[in-house]
């Protein structure tokens, strides 16, 4: 990264989508409004009329919106790796990626918690969680440990935050009022003294150590929801690796798919470089490489031991009904990412992309494929129900629910950008050799 | 809640016996003209000289005052429906042999606990455990598990074990998150995808029976009670008396007695399990579960696949 530029330039450039606001922009909040209202319009039938509405049945009780709940939980553990593990690690090119990754983490597990309730049968008795709580439920675990991380996310995004809120309080004027109200709050009568430069670092590192544990916990208790089953294919005891190894997957593609939209709308080339790109293309040939290695151990042991039930799931899924899917996110969302990821010209941005896009629907289909299956495989035959218990395709309200939780999801994470620099400023200036105390020096 | 069937006269002594045993002889049981059901006997001296005629707990028609009689209240019914009866264990042992796919077991429970005709508490499954051996029909209930998996993993204790080892759901508690479907192992529970049976609002208003989980509702589970509510009275589950063919057999362990629901005899559980090789399904997952079945040997009639027709009549 050239290391020459001003304060005043970094702040230009960081301000800039802030201050205008493009009509491609207007377009896409359009969009997901619509999206949200169909969402909204087909969640109020299945208020009225039950989760009948659905595809789900006895048999296959759980489907897109818990397999996208799962997806989303994933998503959501990219904030703990990116900002965390790597800055733990004194990584310094991924400075400029944790804001994004920490917006991605905030928006992903709200929605995971909102689909959560979705699929509730009773979302109006979503308070007995925690008036009849239970501690032998992983169920409470995972509302515990979600919201912790969602409080601790949304620290991680704020507290790094607070330097470059007072900078936009004092150098943002020509925004509306209530948005200079909003920095002048947030700001906390931040001065940029040694004593607050201090107590911020510190309080950042309480928290990228806390969120570790935390990340970890979140996608191991999602993983048990199935795990502590007697069900075949979810009766394993890797399945809390195993999804948190596919989680950093997930949520490292979705992390450059963010960053590469970002670049070119909000014209930052000269912060989210190509070396940037080529760094997170490394990391995401990596923790794809560990993932392959829990996938291999989780379908090839089975297979070797031939159970009736593990043969008839994993048939279904190497040449039955869900071949199609089980191959293509396997080839296309993992192996053959991996293969190309090895080469320096597939990491540059436009190549990366479009692997990344790849590695997300990919991902997304072994949520759906962990999920569902399975069901169809209980320990009795399924009989004396009518045939749409025996097959599992989700409804026009189904996809229309998740596709609000979709479009949730991206507001967020639009929102945010709009209100905040996607990448902090301060911590950019440091790394172009900006020192500190001239960070806010025309109070 | 449907009038209760009424005994009839020449119960065997064995079935008297059994229901001595079982019952709580607090007086008499009412069926109250409505209908509602459940009632208790109350000590009380402002009489108002109307007479209600009441059906006791062995069988007999006595009028008495109707200051004497008193529903069950919601709140009590909750409450005794989570305590069980205390220093009862009860079981069921289901003979494989005597299963010729009648049915009549799935009818009577959907009638008893107001289902879908797709709802099954209880299913008869066609099984045939390898090519070599004998297919055969196996009724196959909640299985009671002394270490149910479905209770462990409720995160609002909406399903939960009994102390007389019934395993009923709160339907005014449940959230509908399905977990306990994925929990058990034997695709015991049902859940209301769809608005229940009986849904006016007169009877969705009725009082909550959490032993008969009646009324059904919307967004929660339900799943086979052993017909609690009908065990509290001293009679047998709904598809234990409802079956023509003498497979079932319904008692309690600690009395080490069951008795047959078609013929009312009553012989004691340990010989009866050991004398015909009594198991349990899946015993090595660790569920203990509390229906017992009797192998399929020796069947008193050939194994036919069942028509649409057997099924609907």
């Amino acid at each position: 990264m050239e290391k020459t530029k001003t304060l005043e330039q970094i702040q230009q450039d960081a301000f800039h989508p802030i201050r205008t606001h493009r009509f491609a922009g207007k377009l896409w909040i359009r969009f997901l409004v619509l999206l949200v209202v169909l969402g909204v319009f087909s969640y109020v039938t299945q208020l009225r009329d039950g989760l009948g509405i659905t595809a789900m049945r006895d048999y296959s009780a759980w489907g897109l919106y818990i397999g996208h709940f799962v997806f989303l939980v994933a998503v959501s553990l990219v904030g703990a790796l990116v900002t965390a593990i790597l800055k733990l690690l004194n990584i310094s090119w991924a400075t400029p990626v944790t804001r994004i990754a920490e917006m991605i983490s905030i928006a992903a597990v709200m929605f995971a918690a909102i689909t959560i309730v979705v699929d509730m049968g009773r979302p109006d008795r979503v308070h007995h969680v925690i008036v009849h709580a239970r501690l032998q439920s992983p169920i409470f675990w995972d509302v515990f440990v979600i919201n912790t991380y969602l409080v601790i996310s949304v620290l991680l995004l704020y507290i790094p935050m607070i330097p470059d809120l007072a900078m936009m309080r004092d150098r943002l004027t020509d925004v509306p009022a209530w948005q200079r109200k909003m920095y002048r709050m947030l700001a906390l009568n931040w001065k940029g003294t040694k004593e607050q430069w201090s107590t911020l670092k510190k309080t950042i590192k309480v928290l990228l150590i806390l969120v570790l544990p935390v990340a970890f916990a979140i996608h191991t208790v999602t993983s048990w929801l199935f795990a502590v089953t007697h069900r075949t294919g979810w009766d394993s005891t890797i399945f809390g690796p195993y999804f948190v190894s596919g989680a950093f997957v997930v949520g490292v593609a979705a992390v450059i798919v963010a960053m590469y939209v970002f670049r070119k709308a909000y014209k930052i080339q000269n912060y989210l470089t190509i070396h940037q790109f080529n760094m997170m293309g490394k990391l995401l040939a990596l923790v794809s490489i560990i993932y392959l290695y829990f996938n291999l151990n989780e379908y090839l042991v089975p297979w070797y031991t031939e159970k009736l039930l593990d043969m008839a799931h994993l048939k279904e899924l190497f040449i039955g009904h869900e071949a199609p899917l089980f191959w293509g996110s396997l080839v296309i969302g993992m192996i053959l990412p991996i293969v190309l990821l090895l080469f320096r010209r597939m990491r540059a941005p436009r190549p990366l992309f479009f692997i990344a896009i790849a590695v997300v629907l990919g991902a997304w289909v072994k949520r759906m494929l962990i999920v569902i299956p399975t069901q169809f495989h209980p320990h009795l035959p399924i009989q004396n129900v009518p045939d749409e218990f025996m097959t599992y395709v989700p409804t026009w309200h189904e996809i229309a629910v998740t596709g609000l939780t979709v479009a949730g999801v991206f507001m967020v994470i639009t929102i945010l950008a709009r209100i905040f620099p996607v990448f902090p400023i301060w911590e950019v200036a440091e790394e172009h050799g900006v020192p500190q105390d001239e960070l806010h020096k025309n109070e | 809640m449907s009038k209760k069937e009424r005994k009839s006269p020449e119960e065997s002594p064995s079935r008297r016996a059994f229901l001595k045993k079982m019952g709580l002889a607090a007086g008499a049981v009412a069926m109250a003209g409505g209908g509602l059901g459940l009632a208790r006997a109350l000590a009380g001296d402002g009489k108002t000289g109307e007479q209600v005629r009441v059906m006791t707990t062995d069988g007999k028609v006595v009028a008495v005052d109707s200051s004497a009689i008193a529903e069950r209240t919601a709140s009590e019914m909750a409450s005794e429906g989570r305590e069980g009866l205390r220093g009862k264990k009860f079981v069921m042992v289901i003979d494989l042999s005597r299963c010729r796919n009648a049915r009549k077991c799935m009818l009577a429970c959907q009638d008893h606990h107001e289902l879908r005709p797709e709802q099954h508490h209880i299913n008869v499954l066609t099984m045939q455990d390898s090519p070599q051996t004998a297919p055969y029909h196996m009724p196959k209930p909640c299985f009671h598990c002394d270490n149910p998996p479905c209770t462990k993993v409720c995160p609002v204790d909406a399903t939960y074990k009994r102390q007389d080892g019934i395993v009923l759901i709160d339907n005014e508690r449940c959230i509908g998150c399905r977990f306990c479907i994925a929990g058990c192992p034997y695709s015991a529970r049902v859940f209301h995808w769809h608005h229940p049976l009986k849904n006016s609002p007169e009877e969705r208003a009725r009082p909550y029976d959490v032993e008969a989980n009646v009324p059904q509702r919307l967004g929660t589970i339900t799943k086979c009670l052993f017909s609690a509510d009908k065990v509290r009275l001293g009679e047998l589950p709904s598809c234990v008396s409802a079956c023509p063919n003498g497979v079932f057999y319904f008692g309690d362990v600690n009395e080490d007695a069951v008795t047959n629901g078609t013929t009312k005899q009553t012989v004691r559980f340990s010989e009866l399990i050991r004398d015909n090789h009594g198991y349990t399904y899946f015993e090595d997952l660790g569920t203990l579960p509390q229906v017992f079945y009797l192998p399929p040997k020796n069947r008193v009639f050939p194994f036919e696949e069942s028509s649409e027709e057997t099924i609907e009549e």
